[in-house]
């Protein structure tokens, strides 16, 4: 039994193939988004990595923010949904997940059995997600992989008090006026990054064992620093990118296998 | 016209055009009218043969045609921010059109193009702040912009329930103090026999009211919640009327064949997969896409505590009853027993869960919501999801994010 996942978010495209709901034959991700190139190119790139065919695959269930312009998807399945079913899959036990993508960030709380408990969104607003980050590494000329090395540099992290991703941008190069270092000013947009999720979990309950995924999951700086406001270690997923395209592909293998002893 | 060959939803049809035409023909005659917050207490103009518009509805019925930009554009023209009540700035911004028209005698280009019901301006206003305190100043302003009176009934906030003595005592006074602005407004006395009928009138319209909305805890449910946003229209403008009477009932026909015939507001009993409580005010700009995202779902919305502002029963002839109607509105009241009703209606409509709409318009609704989830989420064990959105501003709705809220609420709902 083959089961795809497909997770196409605002500013990438996701992709995992399962055989019989336990092993990941084939993973991906896109740096492009619904409305683009990318859910086509993940896809026939899951298709050549695994070579199978799309008739073989048994079940699709695609989750994202682009999940309804899947249309050979069987189903589609919320975001929130696929992320806890994937994390309590990686990573049994935990208690909070914090999920930062594109334009959506949002924290999860989970029951020993990996039932959703609460889950809060971030509302109707930019501020404190991948899209916030893509715009400050422009205005400082630094790669979004590099934006974490340069985190662990900070001695002194700047204070970026606008949570407004236009206001933080003017508030950044009123900073680079200033002569305030790079590193300082970076963990300070991390720490902004951070203070806006954690107030999410806060209102989920942070529980024990938390969880990071989704693509700002892959800046160790961000980890870093809502470890450092929870108080806690923060865990990352592995593929923190991938963990709701994961998600999906293990609820399709569940319908199959329902479908089949029903 | 014969209302007895007319259905439910053509008599509310009906009606709203009826009431907006007897508004324009009363200004034409030269008689009064007047604008009125939509809990205020209408019977006191009604029985002086007032005409009565309200702005709230107006607004509403301009928001679900898409068409609030303009106007909202025109308020933000002459200053109103947009963090105040989008109700408010739609209907400031078109009083301002009708001001524009009135004084220059030439109809503003928005105000032709007007989706909206034509209304005529008003010779005063009546405000009442039992729903929220944005209603006292927009009513001044509106009294200030237009230089007519303005009847304000002052109901204080109960931070503690029951309802204290010296707070009904009070209200009483405000009662008399508007009857005695009406007797110089109109120049006549008070007509105190006619109040008596209006008041009767009123309770029989609140009684229908409360039985259309009663069919919802049936299991299925031959309502539809959102139909109660629609019909909305009537208790808000004509519940002094025979005409929001005269639809209710026919509508409480209507949903006890369909519970007869054991049908869903979805039609076949199994369509009705789950059943949620909605808190907060519709989002007129996207009823259709906010009911569709329930109703593809299978999820029906069978309690609100919104239409139930208007369950506004009280003794006709004794006042201090009516203050206590006017007074008891659950967000006029302190967070327990806010949280305690809005309890029992999610429990009376059986709900498997509940959809809270975060209103950057209303913050009286949305500033508690996160307690009151809390405790009925702590009490009655079901799931709840929060959504941004706004009543009548359509900027302040993003349709992916409630889609996304909404089905993941039924996930959890349908994993419980």
């Amino acid at each position: 039994m083959y089961t795809l996942g497909i997770d196409i978010g605002s500013s990438s495209s996701k992709a995992v193939l399962l055989k019989d709901g336990k092993e990941i034959i084939a993973e991906d991700a896109i740096q492009a988004g619904t409305g683009s190139s990318g859910p086509s190119r993940v896809l026939q790139q899951i298709m050549q990595e695994s070579g199978l065919k799309l008739n073989e695959i048994d079940y699709t269930i695609a989750t994202g923010y682009g999940r309804f312009s899947v249309a050979f998807a069987n189903e589609q399945i919320s975001e929130i949904t696929c992320h806890a079913k994937g994390i309590a899959w990686l990573l049994p036990g935990t208690g909070t997940i914090i999920d930062i993508g594109g334009q959506d960030a949002k924290s999860i709380s989970l029951d020993v059995n990996g039932n959703i408990l609460k889950f809060f969104m971030n509302d109707k607003c930019a501020a404190g997600t991948g899209r916030f980050l893509d715009v400050m590494s422009r205005v400082l000329e630094t790669e979004l992989s590099e934006m974490g090395e340069w985190h662990f540099k900070s001695n002194h992290p700047a204070k970026v008090s606008s949570t407004c991703t236009v206001f933080a941008e003017s508030e950044v190069i009123s900073l680079l006026s200033q002569g305030i270092a790079k590193e300082d000013i970076i963990a300070g947009i991390h720490a902004s990054v951070a203070a806006k999720a954690c107030t999410l979990a806060y209102r989920t309950g942070v529980r024990e064992n938390v969880v990071m995924c989704g693509g700002v999951a892959q800046n160790p700086g961000v980890v870093d620093a809502i470890s450092k406001e929870l108080g806690k270690k923060v865990i990352v997923a592995p593929n923190p990118q991938l963990t709701g395209a994961l998600g999906a592909a293990l609820i399709a293998a569940k319908k199959v296998k329902e479908k089949e002893n029903p | 016209m014969n209302y007895d060959e007319m259905t439910s939803k053509e008599l509310l049809g009906y009606f709203q055009n009826k009431l907006d035409e007897e508004a324009r023909e009363a200004k034409k005659a030269g008689k009064l009218v007047c604008w009125s917050a939509s809990v205020a207490p209408p019977e006191f103009c009604v029985a002086m043969d007032i005409a009565m518009v309200y702005p709230e509805t107006h607004a509403a019925g301009i928001a679900a045609r898409k068409d609030a930009d303009g106007v909202l554009e025109t308020a933000a023209l002459k200053g109103y921010n947009a963090d105040i009540c989008s109700y408010a700035r739609v209907n400031l911004g078109y009083m301002e059109l009708l001001k524009q028209e009135a004084m220059t005698g030439e109809t503003p280009d928005k105000l032709a193009n007007s989706k909206g019901a034509r209304i005529p301006l008003p010779d005063l206003v009546i405000t009442c702040n039992n729903i929220c305190n944005t209603l006292l100043k927009w009513y001044e302003n509106l009294a200030k912009e237009l230089n007519i009176p303005c009847i304000v009934i002052d109901v204080p906030f109960n931070h503690t329930m029951p309802i204290p003595q010296h707070s009904k005592d009070y209200i009483v006074d405000q009662f008399k103090e508007a009857i005695a602005q009406l007797e110089e407004i109109c120049g006549r006395p008070f007509d105190y026999d006619k109040f008596f009928k209006v008041q009767e009138q009123t309770q029989r319209s609140v009684a229908a009211w409360n039985r259309v909305a009663a069919y919802a805890q049936n299991k299925p449910s031959p309502l539809n919640g959102f139909d109660l946003f629609n019909y909305m229209g009537l208790i808000v403008c004509a519940r002094s009327l025979p005409y929001s009477e005269i639809t209710f009932n026919k509508f409480c026909d209507e949903l006890e064949a369909k519970k007869q015939a054991g049908k869903s507001a979805f039609g076949d009993a199994d369509a009705e997969k789950k059943r949620i409580t909605w808190e907060g005010i519709a989002v007129w700009t996207n009823l259709g896409l906010t009911f569709k995202g329930l109703k593809n779902l299978g999820v029906v919305m069978t309690g609100s505590a919104y239409p139930d502002l208007w369950n506004l029963t009280y003794t006709p002839g004794d006042l201090e009853s009516m203050a206590v109607a006017y007074t008891n509105i659950y967000i006029n009241t302190c967070l327990p027993n806010r949280t305690a009703r809005l309890q029992n209606i999610v429990s009376n409509s059986k709900s498997d869960g509940i959809v809270f709409h975060l209103n950057r318009s209303c913050k009286l609704m949305g500033l508690l919501n996160n307690e009151s989830a809390e405790t009925i989420q702590a009490n009655l064990h079901l799931p709840y999801v929060s959504f941004d959105g706004d009543q009548a501003d359509p900027k302040n709705f993003s349709a992916a994010q409630y889609e996304t809220r909404v089905q993941a609420l039924s996930e959890m709902m349908n994993a419980q």
